[in-house]
């Protein structure tokens, strides 16, 4: 920074009375936080490379499994994460503006650029809200166990489902009525239950219909986890072979074949390590962010109450944004090894 | 009681206008930077897929992208770069010593473990 114009020598610097970092007591303390806090992530991470490292071709590659937008649906990969990354970096831009702002002591910029700052933070919090929605939901077509016990994700488009009609009489359902609610959800707990049989759906109602279902496209299966006939590493399957393997597992009326999106005991994008360090690292950085807004309120409010501006300067400003720039430096790091690579 | 051992060091960083407006330019262009570097890891992410030839080079270069925005991140956003040199060594030294070894140990450990759950037929 400008200034520190009392120049000292190293033997009054370290006797006492000056600090010999020529910092203030709290800056310090921020700082050695922040260095343990890096370390806490570093040996996430690193555990996350641990696991990766030892689970090798199994483990889900991040355009495989995040490749949607809001509003646009699936052929995007990495395109949210990335948009992320810029939310939190442009945040990480306007509180280093709030920051210079405050060596000026110009109390209005401070608050314009403070607000700017919590604004990207809640806009961060939110898309990653969507992003663990859309992870534990999943896909349409989840991940399937084939013929030979091999396990494999499904890329690709699924065809809508139109209705189901009815064939046999159920405790609610009439023989021939046509239902129109809900048939993702029926279709998919069915096909999770075994429900699903030769293009007919049992339901809850133990009535049995017929699924008047779009063709899907450009579907294609690859292997995550080897089987008699496949194996990890293979060429992806496609087409109308692809179609035939998913569907003969899909209606062979067993249990526990398909999975879709992902819970603490199991996902549909790789090895059960893989969604709980998701959710672990990626929940332990949003609650650092979510914090970090809490925090940024907190010091906003000072701002506009003039609390720092009497005392002389804005270091609580300069202090909170260390942690929000920490913030956004974890999230860098998150991305390139969670999602990249 | 008025206490006369509590330094204020913020009151010596202070600047004028005419400073800020250089330091806002750095913020800029520091901006600039980082966006283009996310912009190419994700082209080059969407571009070459992991099994292909140049996915190594690939690899290594986004760890070497993310460790250049790491660094401009703590040296410029975080002040680090204009605070003293003791207190940026007392901050980065024992941290890279200690990282730099549980990424050895870390990633050694779990070849080791791979090789083992292969040899029990895994």
């Amino acid at each position: 920074m400008a200034g520190h114009t009392t120049q000292l020598d190293a033997k009054t610097l370290w006797g006492g009375k000056e600090s010999p970092f020529q910092t203030s007591y709290g800056k310090l303390m921020m700082w050695f936080f922040l260095v343990s806090d890096a370390l806490t992530f570093s040996g996430l991470l690193i555990a996350y490379g641990f696991t990766r490292h030892d689970a090798q071709d199994a483990w889900p590659i991040g355009e495989e499994t995040f490749n949607s937008m809001p509003f646009l649906g699936h052929g995007y990969p990495l395109l949210y994460v990335a948009l992320m990354t810029f939310i939190l970096i442009v945040s990480s831009v306007t509180m280093v503006l709030a920051v210079e702002a405050g060596h000026r002591m110009d109390r209005k910029g401070v608050t314009k650029w403070m607000i700017a700052t919590i604004i990207g933070g809640f806009f961060f919090v939110g898309s990653q809200a969507w992003e663990w929605s859309h992870f534990i939901h999943g896909s349409e077509f989840g991940k399937i166990e084939l013929a030979d016990g091999s396990q494999a994700i499904v890329k690709g488009h699924f065809g809508e489902i139109q209705n189901f009609t009815v064939l046999e009489a159920g405790k609610h359902h009439k023989k021939g009525a046509v239902i129109k609610d809900d048939l993702m959800h029926s279709f998919q707990h069915a096909a999770e239950l075994g429900h699903l049989k030769d293009g007919k759906i049992r339901l809850h109602d133990g009535s049995i219909a017929k699924i008047n279902k779009a063709k899907d496209h450009e579907m294609k299966l690859i292997i995550k986890k080897s089987g008699a006939k496949h194996h990890i590493g293979d060429k992806a399957i496609t087409g109308a072979a692809a179609e035939k393997m998913y569907y003969e597992a899909l209606y062979s009326g067993d249990a526990n074949r398909v999975v879709y999106g992902a819970n603490m005991k199991q996902n549909e994008y790789g090895p059960q390590q893989y969604a709980q360090f998701f959710f672990f690292i990626t929940g332990f950085h949003g609650f650092h962010v979510f914090s970090g807004v809490v925090i940024n309120i907190i010091i906003l409010l000072g701002v506009i109450a003039g609390t720092y501006h009497k005392r002389g300067h804005y270091e609580m400003v300069e202090k909170t944004g260390l942690y929000w720039h920490f913030v956004d430096l974890v999230w860098v790091f998150v991305f390139t090894f969670f999602y990249l690579i | 009681m008025e206490r006369d051992d509590l330094i204020e060091y913020s009151l010596h960083n202070h600047h004028d206008e005419n400073q800020g407006k250089s330091i806002r330019k750095k913020i800029l262009q520091v901006t600039v930077l980082l966006t283009i570097i996310t912009t190419v890891e994700v082209i080059l992410g969407a571009m070459i897929k992991q099994n292909s030839n140049a996915w190594a080079y690939v690899k290594w270069s986004f760890i070497i992208m993310t460790l250049v925005k790491a660094a401009y991140i703590v040296m410029v956003f975080m002040h680090l770069g204009d605070e003293k040199k003791s207190l940026r060594n007392v901050i980065l030294i024992p941290y890279a010593i200690f990282i730099a070894y549980l990424i050895f140990i870390g990633l050694w450990e779990a070849t080791e473990v791979s090789a083992a759950w292969k040899s029990f037929g895994f």
